[in-house]
């Protein structure tokens, strides 16, 4: 059995049926976060240097906490992360998360999160890893078919 | 027509790409040149294979510099699993969660 240490740049990509400004919305608005990213709901105006709030259901922690680096709607967009969700990774370094939306031919878009700048933040890059594909299959699967994944 | 299903499958139906999968599981971020030196095979082995997991997107190529680094992308076999093996374990697997539970309240 391997171990793997986690990984300082991590790279997720994922191809959906929709337009890039659908795969927009869906990052950008809490309605549609609270259907795919563990129910989180998302707060920001989404400019540059605003703050970046992820919020647990019911608004009854804050989850993830930082400040939006480039936006560019609706192809680019990075903010800084700092995982609140876990006593932990809160005391680390914050690290970076980058959205990049590109379409392609016959009305399918890719998009690819970026998580990197995790060097001085172990704890946070482990307790990301088995997540981001979690919520990218989620996101995908609410996009192309209306409905969120059947909760485990 | 292929699907993104079928390329996977196709692309995980593969002892060689299983093992270049594992190595970049291990550590990714690594040139075509890192991973050949550890494989017994050609650059153009190599090469032929690196092509086919990116094709069915479980590797993803990004540029640093001068450099083409390869990475492990890990949402396909997530699909796959949300797909294909969440709903034939699914049945088995609350089945054993109700024994658990209802041992658990009797103990």
């Amino acid at each position: 059995m391997t171990t793997m240490t986690a990984q300082t740049t991590q790279v997720y990509s994922v191809f959906i049926r929709a337009t890039p400004e659908q795969v927009w919305d869906a990052i950008t608005k809490p309605e549609f976060t609270m259907r795919y990213f563990y129910g989180s709901e998302l707060e920001s105006t989404f400019e540059q240097g605003a703050s970046y709030k992820q919020w647990a259901p019911e608004r009854e922690k804050l989850w993830v906490e930082g400040e939006v680096l480039e936006s560019d709607r609706p192809r680019r967009l990075a903010h800084s992360w700092r995982s609140l969700f876990d006593e932990d990774s809160a005391n680390e370094e914050p690290s970076r998360v980058t959205w990049e939306i590109e379409p392609q031919e016959g009305g399918v878009t890719k998009l690819t999160v970026v998580h990197d700048q995790l060097e001085s933040s172990p704890k946070t890059a482990a307790s990301v890893a088995g997540g981001w594909s979690y919520v990218l299959s989620g996101l995908k699967t609410l996009l192309e078919t209306g409905e969120p994944l059947e909760s485990a | 027509m292929k699907t993104d299903d079928d390329l996977v499958f196709r692309a995980l139906a593969d002892p060689t790409r299983r093992h270049l999968l594992d190595r970049l599981y291990e550590r990714d971020r690594r040139t075509l040149t890192e991973l050949e030196s550890e494989l017994e095979m050609t650059r153009f082995g190599v090469m032929k294979h690196l092509r086919l997991l990116e094709e069915a997107g479980l590797v993803v190529t990004r540029r640093e510099g001068r450099q083409k680094l390869h990475f492990l992308n890990p949402v396909p076999i997530r699909l796959i699993h949300d797909r294909w093996i969440d709903k034939y374990t699914e049945r088995q697997v609350s089945a054993l969660a109700n024994l658990k539970s209802s041992l658990e309240e009797t103990a």
